[in-house]
């Protein structure tokens, strides 16, 4: 293995830039935990190790002691009540009780439930398994910004509509969608709003009752908390909300899911959450400062380079830049000291470039060309001048390799091109 | 995923990038794939009237890693060779060599493709150039 002359090449590199490598910069996959966190967790797992179900014990009252205190932390952040949090293994597992519960819990009212072509597949395949149990799905497209058209939401609503389901802010291009202005539409129209807020929660405002908001999912590790933990909030008034079970036994969490509770890790997304509502303002202005310092000093030195999504409504931390001409896996492959993500198939499972690109009409060469950037609370304006360059270097070798970008530059015009695709 | 170690070579060093001049009789050009599949491969080689020897190779390619050093070890082969044995290079030969995983296979059938079809664009030239030379011998 060449593993030795890599590491010294790296070392050399960490000296000449004060970098620490590898640099992260896949936040929106999961963030490293906030030391404050651990720190809170700790107790948890030896010392306050009772089952929070325990009721006639000191044991269990210490451990219900830190899943009441993280409800509240949670519920703060949100602006909802203790009450309406409901701990679940995650996100995924939030979506999916929000709507095969609500699903499941409505039918009688109605079997219609809209959502938007870039979701994340957690909601995307939860609403397919639905159509395949007798249930009506539209998937609302968006803009070439990334957004829904409110008008299209008031026109999918009809008498038979039991839930809408927007995410916050998006996994990929990150994205805010009108969350506000959709809670509206939906409680004027008598339908339960669900969002799945896993990139929001802790980087954007978020308040259950001014957005009327009545489903909310909540993931830890993205938010500077431990893995396999999150929740679901669930409105209890205005109006109050229903959702049936998917995992059933001893009736934990108001009987909506069943199972011990994760303690330690409950303390450790309530910590993360205190963390957020204290220090949100303040990061989110440090996030945009670095975000912005990494798209000036890429696009100010590249050329033919395209923001995907809006850069108005967008997650501070988010940049989602496709670089034509240039392979995303071949980009990635020449800044292997730096973790961001692709849109381009090479680097998913299925060998088909993003479906949320493709969704805001980018073509699927630029998809294949796109680099997701998600800048989190421990990257430094040092480790964002180094992914610039490294970005642009690379960039520039790839293009100078690049059939395409010669094409360009000799005027032709790549889309009238008749490619003869043999391979595929 | 991890590269095999030939991968991440001429991923880093590719061999032979570069153009030739498409409008030379001497040169044949093949471009394959399509920017949409996320592969582009341009392939020439510049042929000696003389011996059918391929005396010069170059490419450039879109695509990810292995792509790229598929058609970086594809200009390495054709040089040297006749324009017949570079037709009997195969696609296998280049997975086998590169170490290629079965998802990265179609890089190296795009290979495959380009040298063919560099090839097959030389040998049009050869025909339409042929019966030209022929009517100036005759004149």
């Amino acid at each position: 293995m060449t593993t030795d002359v890599k590491t010294a090449v790296q070392e050399q590199r960490t000296e000449a830039n004060g970098v620490k490598l590898p640099v992260y910069m896949d936040n929106h996959a999961t963030t490293p935990m906030d030391p404050r966190v651990l720190e809170a967790m700790l107790p948890y797992f030896m010392e306050k190790f009772g089952n929070s179900a325990s009721r006639n014990h000191s044991f269990g009252w210490a451990a219900e002691e830190g899943v009441d205190t993280a409800r509240e932390q949670i519920a703060k952040l949100i602006g909802a009540t203790p009450k309406e949090i409901i701990f679940t293994s995650g996100a995924t597992e939030s979506d999916n009780l929000a709507i095969k519960g609500v699903a499941e819990m409505y039918r009688e009212k109605g079997n219609h439930i809209i959502t938007a072509v870039t979701e994340h597949k957690a909601v995307l395949d939860t609403c397919k398994r639905l159509e395949k149990n007798g249930y009506r799905v539209t998937y609302m497209p968006v803009q070439k910004d990334g957004l829904i058209d409110l008008e299209d939401l008031k026109r999918a609503i009809d008498d038979k509509t039991i839930l809408v389901t927007i995410m916050a802010a998006s996994n990929e291009i990150g994205v805010l969608q009108p969350i506000a202005e959709i809670g509206k539409i939906c409680h004027e129209r008598g339908v339960i709003f669900h969002t799945d807020a896993t990139q929001a929660v802790g980087k954007v405002p978020l308040d259950v009752n001014k957005q009327n908001i009545d489903l909310l999912s909540i993931s830890a590790h993205k938010m500077y908390g431990p893995k396999g933990i999150g929740a679901l909030y669930v409105r209890r008034k205005n109006p109050r909300v229903q959702i049936s079970a998917i995992i059933d036994g001893g009736g934990h969490e108001r009987g909506m899911r069943s199972g011990t509770l994760n303690v330690a890790g409950i303390v450790g997304l309530g910590k993360a959450c205190a963390i957020a509502s204290e220090e949100m303002a303040k990061e989110a202005c440090h996030l945009a400062g670095l975000r912005n310092r990494l798209k000036e000093k890429i696009m100010g030195r590249l050329d033919e380079v395209y923001i995907n999504g809006t850069m108005e409504h967008r997650l501070p931390g988010n940049l989602n830049i496709s670089f034509a001409y240039v392979e995303g896996e071949s980009l990635l492959m020449g800044i292997n000291d730096i973790a961001v993500s692709s849109g381009s198939a090479c680097t998913s499972a299925t060998l088909e470039p993003s479906y949320v690109l493709k969704a805001l009409g980018t073509g699927d060469d630029l998809a294949h060309s796109s680099i997701r950037f998600g800048i989190g609370r421990f990257n430094t304006e040092a480790e964002v001048d180094y992914v610039a360059d490294r970005v642009v270097e690379t960039v520039t070798r790839l293009r100078e390799l690049s059939p395409l970008y010669e094409m360009a530059k000799e005027g032709i015009d790549i889309k009238s091109v008749k490619w003869a695709a043999e391979a595929h | 995923m991890s590269y095999s170690d030939k991968v991440l070579d001429h991923y880093s060093n590719p061999r032979n990038v570069g153009s030739l001049d498409k409008n030379s009789t001497e040169v044949g050009t093949g471009l394959v794939g399509a920017p949409e599949c996320g592969d582009v491969m341009k392939l020439q080689i510049k042929v000696n009237p003389q011996t059918n020897v391929i005396e010069e190779a170059k490419f450039k390619t879109f695509g990810c890693g292995s792509a790229i050093a598929s058609s970086s070890l594809a200009t390495e082969w054709v040089k040297g060779k006749t324009v017949e044995e570079a037709l009997q290079i195969k696609n296998t030969e280049i997975v086998k060599e590169l170490a290629l995983p079965p998802v990265k296979i179609h890089c190296s059938v795009l290979a495959e493709d380009a040298i063919r079809a560099a090839i097959q664009d030389w040998k049009k030239k050869q025909e339409v150039a042929k019966p030209a030379q022929a009517a100036v011998a005759v004149q």
